[in-house]
């Protein structure tokens, strides 16, 4: 008897609780909007045509989710094996170096489609070592991992500045960033498949990278659920001493995990400096690592789900871009406001709502009360 | 017959498509202690849960001293004077006694005024039923034996005068047994009602007035304690004849297997928990180390299947040397046909999360069997589960439900399965029988003797002496973290008590 309260159906688990989380968080939006003297029905009109309407507003929308399906798979991962890698901005951030290194060096002798999988494994293996000192740290001497993984975001921003402003810049050059790529490390763009539904796009940076975040959003459910390593990441993740029983080496599942989780955090990168900006800037991670947690825990941990929440963002990224744009009285800020309330009331208070509706479930129909666990849903 | 306090009339309860409860009838009369016996699985704890607003039933009526009750929460339990004691507690390991017992129950805005009520309430409820605890221990101080009588007072003080036990003795010591038993009595006296869920026939015949028995959820008997049998009411559970204490032959003892030699263990804290321990185990035997819970059994366990680091001394299994000092690797242990079957098997032998096939392969995922590549290969893994799960009879009989969501029994039933499966030259088994009901102990007991007339060395730890007994070829019994005698299987029950409370250690020893 753990557990007092009965198990949802799936659909409800899955569906009907993430849904009135965000209506909750919408509607709470809405009275921030009301306010500041503007309507939130307009608000939200503009902010879903924004980032739907036209064809540029989904290319950018599918943009910014490139970025958050590979943060939020990253904290996702580790989030299986039991850790709380809050490292994924810094990850993300100094694996920004390894592709600068690679485009650098290749973009005027290879073409991008060499270039890419050299910055593929670059970003990966640099976000990989970055979470690799915090793993080893935890597994080693126990030094808790959401500690160590916050202050090397501290020291992966400060390495970068301090390159950016140094090493990698051109010189006689003022701003803070690596020179621009030559042709040779800017990824095509994908916005021909939008174009393919009709819709018109005038220039969007959705690239490539997406097609490899849905490939990794594959991988990882392959990794999780279908490997031999994800078997023992998930032991580990929920009985520790189940895991020791097991014979699974506590050091190496939790330095495998973190590695893993590095290296989707790592990749993450790939997508604004390879396909939108062509360089290596300050601060081009700009939270989206942050934003990962969000997106992980929305999408409960489950890469579909991931995918789907990191589409949500993507929305609130691009629409709140076009709604500040539209409304005057709507600053940045509130567009932050705005997405930090879909945080608190998708991720922080996921649970918020569940004892209601489980009370709700149970009064109308006791039966369908842990029919789930016996239907066996798929994985 | 005296009042009903409880009437349970056409209770229907379904999980999908197990049905846990149907259409059951049960009468308690007031004042008086009801025992429920039945296999595992067989819907008892639903049962109680239902009672206790833990779970909603689908249709029936509970009518709780004569008035029809609506339960939907167990503060709508409470309030009707229905109290529960967990078999896991629910208590705030870093609280107090008292501060335990009126969490959730305080009366005033002001604490300090509150603590000051309860204490005197509490105080009373002590002498009252002679529950002595001192109110200003911190519970993770305390045995689990007065963790356990802290909750029957939580209960109390929140007024209950039902009181619900589901399988209270699983985790205590014959003595703490003993004394829950004199305090149950006393409640009665005092015309409360209990109703009490145990697996051990002896104890509903020491302690109640009438017993039920389910089977397969339904509810199968009703019966006057004093006029039934621990054989009839075996047979009325299982539905056939039971043999409660498993005939086995001779032991043909063959080479030593397992050879434990100066072992000495310590625990977290840096107490000696094994203390300088010696003993052999051959292929063909098993041998039993009894003792009363706490003086060593588990950390010698857990040393020997490589989970924990020994301080001193050697194991050898198959005469090579198992490196204990460094860290053992269990899995490697597991190679070498050394196979565990933890006492913990919520937390160790299982990982409740998982589906049930995944936890038959958890310290064997490394098997070929079940990989391809790197991938675990589903369909072995799957075809493997549904095998062991029919050689086992494990309830319900699908290999994709939570494991959780077995009950207590069945879950032991996943692991033994599992690790006798392998077919290991050694196997060390933990409280192999711990919750586990009659019919399966049976079972259980023929499987673990049928390994030993294959000539595999067993070594089996039970604070059960009825158990160690029947099971075991030679007994050791364990007092503070030593061996202080050994017994064969023909020892009295008094003779080992005595040696397991340290009496008779000087003699032992010499
Ligand atoms: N939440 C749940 N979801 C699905 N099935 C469940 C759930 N809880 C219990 N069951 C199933 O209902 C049946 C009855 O379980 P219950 O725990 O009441 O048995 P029990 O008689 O208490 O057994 P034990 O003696 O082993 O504790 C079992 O088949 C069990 O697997
Ligand atoms: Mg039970």
């Amino acid at each position: 008897m753990s557990t007092p309260y009965a198990k949802l159906p799936a659909w409800a688990d899955y569906g009907l609780i993430p849904l009135i989380n965000l209506s909750v968080a919408f509607i709470v939006a809405g009275f921030v909007v009301l306010l500041v003297g503007e309507n939130p029905f307009r608000a939200a009109v503009i902010l879903v045509e924004g980032a739907f309407g036209k064809g540029t507003g989904i290319a950018f929308t599918l943009f910014y989710a490139t970025t958050f399906i590979f943060t939020g798979l990253s904290v996702a991962v580790a989030a299986h094996c039991g850790l709380f890698n809050i490292g994924t901005e810094g990850q993300a951030y100094i694996a920004g170096l390894g592709i600068a290194i690679v485009c650098l060096s290749f973009d005027s002798v290879l073409p991008w489609w060499l270039t890419f999988p050299l910055a593929i494994v670059a970003s990966a293996a640099v976000g990989a070592l970055w979470a690799l000192i915090p793993a080893y740290l935890q597994a080693k001497r126990g030094s808790h991992i959401v500690i160590t993984t916050i202050m090397f975001n501290f020291i992966a921003a400060s390495i970068m500045v301090y390159l950016l402003v140094g090493a990698l810049k051109p010189a006689g050059s003022q701003a803070p960033q690596t020179r621009n790529f030559l042709a040779g490390a800017e990824l095509p763009k994908l916005n021909w498949i939008i174009e393919l539904f009709g819709a018109k796009i005038r220039s969007a940076p959705l690239n490539v990278t997406f097609l490899l975040a849905l490939a990794m959003a594959f991988l990882v459910w392959l990794l999780i659920w279908r490997t031999k390593l994800g078997y023992e990441m998930r032991t580990y993740g929920h009985s520790p001493k189940a895991a020791r029983y097991a014979g699974i080496s506590e050091t190496r599942i939790i330095i495998t995990a973190m590695m893993i989780s590095g290296a989707l955090a790592g990749m993450m990168a790939l997508n604004p400096v390879m396909g939108d900006q062509h360089n290596v800037a300050i601060d081009f991670v700009s939270g989206a690592g942050f934003v990962g947690i969000a997106v992980a825990l929305m999408g409960r941990l489950h890469p579909v789900g991931i995918v789907l929440a990191a589409i949500l963002f993507g929305m609130l990224y691009q629409g709140g871009a076009e709604l500040a744009f539209e409304m005057p009285a709507i600053s940045r800020d509130m567009i932050v406001i705005i997405q930090g309330l879909v945080i608190l009331f998708a991720g922080a208070l996921e649970h918020m709502f569940r004892p209601y509706i489980q009370a709700l479930f149970a009064s109308f129909s006791p039966r369908s009360v842990g029919m789930e666990a016996v239907k066996g849903k798929g994985a | 017959m005296a009042q009903a306090a409880i009437e349970l009339i056409g209770i229907n309860k379904s999980f999908g498509a197990v049905r846990a409860n149907r259409d059951i009838n049960l009468e308690i009369a007031r004042g008086t202690i009801h025992g429920i016996v039945g296999e595992n699985g067989a819907g008892k704890s639903t049962l109680m849960s239902i009672l206790y607003g833990f779970y909603q039933a689908d249709s029936g009526e509970i009518r709780v001293g004569g008035n029809p009750a609506s339960i939907k929460t167990p503060n709508d339990a409470i309030a009707l004077g229905i109290g529960m004691v967990h078999q896991h507690f629910m208590l705030v390991d870093n609280f107090s006694v008292l501060e335990n017992i009126i969490l959730g129950a305080e009366s005033d805005a002001l604490l300090k005024r509150s603590i000051a009520k309860a204490r005197s309430e509490l105080e009373r409820l002590e002498r009252e039923y002679g529950l002595d605890v001192d109110p200003d221990a911190i519970i993770e101080e305390l045995p689990v034996g007065l963790q356990q009588r802290v909750e029957i007072l939580k209960a109390l003080y929140r007024g209950a005068e039902i009181l619900i036990l589901d399988e209270p003795t699983g985790v205590l010591t014959p003595a703490e047994a003993d004394h829950l038993f004199r305090i149950l009595k006393q409640l009665k006296d005092q015309g409360k009602t209990v109703v009490l869920i145990t697996h051990k026939l002896r104890e509903i015949m020491a302690i109640t007035d009438t017993v039920s028995v389910m089977r397969q959820g339904t509810m199968v008997a009703t019966r006057e304690t004093r006029k039934t049998t621990v054989e009839e009411l075996a047979e009325l559970m299982v539905g056939r004849r039971v043999l409660l204490r498993v005939e086995k032959g001779e032991a043909e003892a063959g080479a030593v297997k397992l050879a434990v030699k100066n072992l000495t263990v310590k625990d977290s804290r840096g107490v000696t928990m094994v203390d300088d321990i010696s003993f052999d185990v051959r292929g063909g035997e098993i041998v039993g180390i009894a003792g009363v819970a706490g003086n060593g059994q588990s950390e010698l366990l857990e040393a020997i299947s490589g989970i924990r680091r020994a301080v001193s001394g050697s194991v050898m299994l198959d005469g090579k040397p198992i490196d204990l000092t460094g860290a053992a690797d269990p899995g490697e242990l597991r190679d070498r046909g050394l196979a565990h079957v933890p006492e913990d098997r919520h937390h160790v032998g299982l990982v409740l999360a998982f589906e049930e096939n995944e936890n038959s392969i958890l310290g064997y995922h490394d098997d070929p069997r079940y990989l391809r590549g790197p991938f675990l290969n589903v369909d072995a893994i799957m075809a493997d589960a549904r095998d062991k799960i029919e050689k086992y009879d494990i309830r319900p009989g699908n290999p994709r439900l939570k494991t959780a969501n077995f009950s207590g029994g069945n879950q032991q039933k996943i692991v033994l399965a599992r690790e006798i499966e392998q077919d290991p030259g050694v196997l060390i088994v933990g409280q192999p029988t711990r919750g586990v009901d009659v019919g399966a102990i049976e079972f259980i007991h023929k499987r673990l003797i049928a390994m030993r007339d294959q000539g595999k060395a067993v070594l089996v730890v039970s604070v059960e002496l009825d158990e160690i007994r029947s099971l075991s070829d030679r007994i050791l019994v364990m007092f503070a973290g030593r061996i202080v005698g050994e017994r064969g299987p023909e020892a009295t029950e008094g003779e080992l008590g005595l040696l397991m409370a340290g009496v008779e250690r000087q003699e032992a020893a010499a």
